[in-house]
């Protein structure tokens, strides 16, 4: 009992959070009456958020970093998306090329800030403030101030296309559903393997009941999903870089010895250094993978639009933050997780698309967001409050 | 009545699961310094932030009465009024602001309204410098002064606000002999102008020296109350109230197995990495032998820090020069995690700032300098990682709920024990540890003596660097004395005593002059 109190002690954010999502996915169903959870909606807010979770994920990483944020990603997204439109409509390079060399100008955005971040000293508010004009200006310089589309369908395929289904059978996508199916598999042999591992260790583990009771739920989740998919249709292509990306960043977060490092620089970076952590290097990193994770949210936004525009990515950078903080991430460093950035995200993106289907105006979802995300993080410093007092 | 200032009855504190302090009771004597003694824990702090306000009324059981009458402070604001101030061992001093700025802060002397005086306000602050001796410019920046300077100013800062009783927690911690012996002499001289003080510390030979009463607080239960010419006031007497037992030596015994020459530095010369023309460490070379404790002596700001960091892969310093041997062969370390690599350790003097990540738990910080160790490839095997936090919490001690607690949740000694325990982890064969014992009460030092002494026996190389003097004197078998960046004085344990370390550093001194 004693291990559990510890244990929600520490991801209560978290656990409170996913809570809020389920709440506001609730309210929004029995409110638009079934419309936003329909399948067609659920693709609709998947293709809808998938640049923010994608900024997010990259965020998450600078946050754990001391609470540096990177301010430049919405302005660097944009520069990329209208770098692969000069590549493609103007130069007529083909779109597969187009787009490796403009995620390798993100790479070397990321480097660029990384450089004057890790190794001059400048903060990296200022750094990244710098680009984010820089590139923003840049932007319009390469645009001319116009804007330029439309795209060839293979561009635009990876933020609004779907994946072509195996069979043709009317009213079903049966990709969709087998994807489903093997998810759940790989879940539960996941699952298996990490409690035989702590028998191994002699370690306690939850109970048989409560652990087949979490399996279940968690297969039950993933075909619901998968299936509702399948019936409008199938898996968007989009879908499939966001789930990697989750999984490949909580992985490296949680599991791998740079991950820890990160976590580390965060907690106390003098500590982190004098036990042989290259916190330069880690910080340098930090920001080259942002540079890269906003190089891929500029190439789906700018898909998704089917333009290139001289305003693309304005703001992007305070969704991303704002998902990360409602999502657990501590202000001054070292605490958050990406599957929390993803769940604010959601969070977030719930809303708005549940808001629009209301009618509610986006002045006004701008301002009740801004309300979510200083509830989350009140809630937070209260919590914590508490916690400190005993 | 009259008698007493102060008097403290039956307070009960309680935390949720942990009685901290059970029907204790204080009386203190007006015009008296009154020690309060007692290990880590023991809830001398926590006494203090009931009589300063900080837990206010209510959250405790028992009487608080100050001049006869019965006090219920909701903050501190409302203890300071009636003249109680209390110091803390973090001083809450503003670095950026200057020296009259600081003392009146949140006490500004205004003229008319909310605007300050400020001619009211240094004329004010010269006088009250001159009252405790500080000579110092008045718009000199807190930042630039040195710890014993500072903690002045905190004092002043009290008596500005008319402080009858005055409390101050460990207030020699950060301080050297010198700034100590300064401030003492400043509480004797408060005391005659009639002000009470109230001192924290775990410094017993300060204690004895100028209190003229002393509580012994254990396990949140007053002990007794000593007073000066009717008890036995030698520290032996005082330890053994504290920990209940006699301790029949401070320092344990070790068996010496000294074996050859393991690590050398040589002819190292280290500049400040923010001045280039400043030389902190002057030609310096030392050995020490596998199975050595080998200590390093001197007084603050001698340089002993900035040696062991800068050999310590270049963690401090510039323009950085000199050779280091490890068994005979030269080793070239460009970072901490090449020093790591060639078995080298450093625990640092400053634990909570530098030695934990104290946001992360227990076992993750015991795995961090050597991850590789419990990883395939790049990951890090959790289980494997509970299991090596299992096994050092168990093997040193560390008191806490499980290796999942945080380490910013721990008291002093037990955070030094995981500091120790990650760099045992490490498995190196030199560990350079900095102040291993700063901060930390009777008990857990020898504990921690004991570990340092297995670890020897084993036939590591330790350097150990304290400014406790009897703790270098107790536990090392060779001892470098240094000052200003210098070696001064190099003595074997039969040969080394107090007046000969002062005696290297003051030859030295004069010689520089």
């Amino acid at each position: 009992m004693k291990r559990l109190d510890v244990l929600l002690r520490g991801n209560l954010r978290q656990y409170v959070m996913i809570i809020a999502l389920v709440v506001v996915i609730i309210f929004f169903q029995i409110i638009t009456g079934g419309i936003l959870l329909s399948p067609l909606n659920i693709s609709n807010i998947i293709q809808q958020n998938a640049y923010i979770l994608i900024l997010a994920t990259g965020m998450l990483l600078c946050i754990l970093t001391c609470g540096n944020i990177d301010l430049s990603v919405g302005s660097v997204a944009g520069f990329i998306g209208a770098i692969s439109a000069v590549f493609i409509l103007k130069m007529n390079m083909p779109v597969f090329p187009a787009i490796l060399i403009s995620l390798l100008i993100g790479v070397l955005i990321g480097v660029w800030h990384g450089f004057w971040i890790a190794y001059v000293g400048v903060p990296a508010f200022i750094t990244t403030l710098a680009g984010m004009l820089i590139f923003r200006g840049l932007t319009m310089v390469i645009l001319q101030g116009t804007s330029l589309a439309p795209f060839p369908k293979s561009y635009t395929f990876i933020a609004a296309g779907f994946i072509p289904d195996i069979s043709n059978i009317e009213g079903i996508n049966l990709l969709s559903i087998l994807a489903g199916i093997i998810a759940s598999i790989l879940y539960i042999l996941y699952e298996l393997k990490d409690r035989a591992s702590k028998k191994r260790y002699n370690f306690e583990v939850s109970s048989s009941g409560a652990f087949s009771a979490k399996i279940v739920s968690i297969v039950a989740v993933i075909n619901a999903f998968t299936y509702a998919l399948a019936r409008y249709k199938g898996i968007p292509a989009v879908l499939i870089i966001v789930v990697s990306l989750v999984l490949i960043y909580s992985f490296i977060t949680t599991k791998t010895i740079p991950g820890r490092h990160i976590y580390a620089y965060g907690g106390n970076p003098k500590a982190a250094k004098l036990s042989g952590v290259k916190t330069k290097k880690v910080l340098f990193w930090v920001y080259v993978n942002m540079g890269f994770l906003a190089a891929l949210a500029g190439i789906i936004f700018t898909g998704r639009l089917n333009s290139a525009t001289p305003k693309a990515g304005n703001g992007f950078e305070l969704d991303a933050i704002a998902s990360c903080f409602i999502g657990g991430a501590s202000t001054t460093g070292g605490i958050g997780t990406v599957v929390g950035a993803i769940v604010g995200g959601l969070l977030m993106g719930v809303l708005n698309n549940g808001m629009s289907i209301m009618g509610v105006s986006i002045d006004w979802q701008q301002a009740i967001k801004g309300v979510v995300l200083l509830a989350a993080v009140a809630f937070d410093v209260y919590s914590k409050s508490k916690s400190w007092a005993i | 009545m009259g008698e007493y200032i102060l008097e403290m009855r039956n307070i009960t504190k309680e935390f949720p699961g942990v009685k901290a302090l059970d029907n204790v009771n204080l009386r203190i004597k007006q015009a008296h310094i009154h020690a309060i003694v007692g290990e880590n824990g023991a809830g001398k702090s926590t006494l203090m932030n009931i009589l300063s306000g900080v837990y206010p009324y209510g959250t405790y059981e028992g009487d608080i009465i100050v001049q006869g009458e019965i006090c219920r402070f909701k903050d501190i604001k409302e203890s300071e009024a009636k003249g109680i101030t209390i110091i803390h061992q973090e001083l809450a001093l503003i670095p950026t602001l200057s020296i009259a700025e600081n003392v009146f802060l949140g006490n500004e002397q205004t003229g008319k309204g909310l605007i300050i005086d400020w001619h009211k306000t240094r004329q004010k602050a010269i006088e009250m410098l001159k009252k405790v001796g500080l000579n110092e410019n008045i718009n000199t920046r807190v930042m630039d002064l040195g710890m014993g300077k500072q903690q002045l100013v905190e004092i002043i800062k009290a008596l500005a606000k008319d402080v009858k009783i005055l409390i101050l927690d460990e207030p020699t911690a950060a301080l050297n002999d010198e700034d100590s012996k300064n401030l003492l002499k400043l509480l004797i001289e408060l005391k005659n102008q009639g002000i009470t003080c109230i001192i924290i510390s775990h410094k017993i030979n300060e204690v004895v020296e100028v209190a003229d009463e002393i509580t012994i607080l254990r396990d949140g239960t007053t002990v007794e109350t000593l007073c000066r010419d009717i008890d036995d006031f030698s520290e032996d007497r005082i330890i053994k109230g504290m920990v209940g037992r006699e301790l029949t030596s401070r320092f344990p015994e070790r068996n010496r197995n000294i074996g050859e020459v393991c690590f050398e530095v040589l002819n190292w010369n280290v500049y400040d990495p923010k001045d280039n023309t400043k030389q902190v460490i002057k030609n310096v070379s030392i050995y020490a032998r596998r199975g050595e404790v080998v200590g390093i002596a001197g007084l603050m700001g001698s340089g002993r820090t900035e040696f062991a960091m800068s050999v310590f892969g270049k963690a401090y310093g510039k323009n950085i020069s000199g050779t280091i041997r490890k068994d005979g062969k030269e080793i070239i370390m460009h970072d901490e995690s090449d020093a790591i690599a060639n078995g080298i350790a450093y625990a640092t003097e400053d634990r909570k700032s530098a030695g934990l990540i104290l946001i992360d738990d227990i076992k993750r910080n015991i795995v961090l300098p050597c991850l590789p160790k419990v990883s395939k490839r790049f990951v890090v095997n959790e289980n494997e990682e509970i299991k090596i936090g299992e096994e050092y919490r168990k093997k040193l001690k560390i008191k806490s709920s499980s290796v999942l607690q945080k380490t910013g949740e721990l008291s002093g000694g037990n955070q030094q024990k995981v500091v120790f325990s990650k760099w045992i982890f490490s498995e190196p064969d030199v560990l350079l540890l900095d102040e291993p014992t700063r901060g930390i009460d009777v008990g857990a030092k020898y504990e921690i003596y004991c570990i340092i002494n297995e670890l020897a026996e084993k036939g590591k190389t330790i350097i150990m660097i304290s400014s406790e003097l009897p703790e270098i004197l107790g536990m090392c078998d060779r001892i470098y004395v240094m000052n200003e960046g210098r070696i001064v004085g190099e003595l074997t344990a039969e040969e080394a005593s107090q007046e000969k370390i002062m005696q290297c550093i003051m030859r030295s001194n004069k010689e520089v002059m």
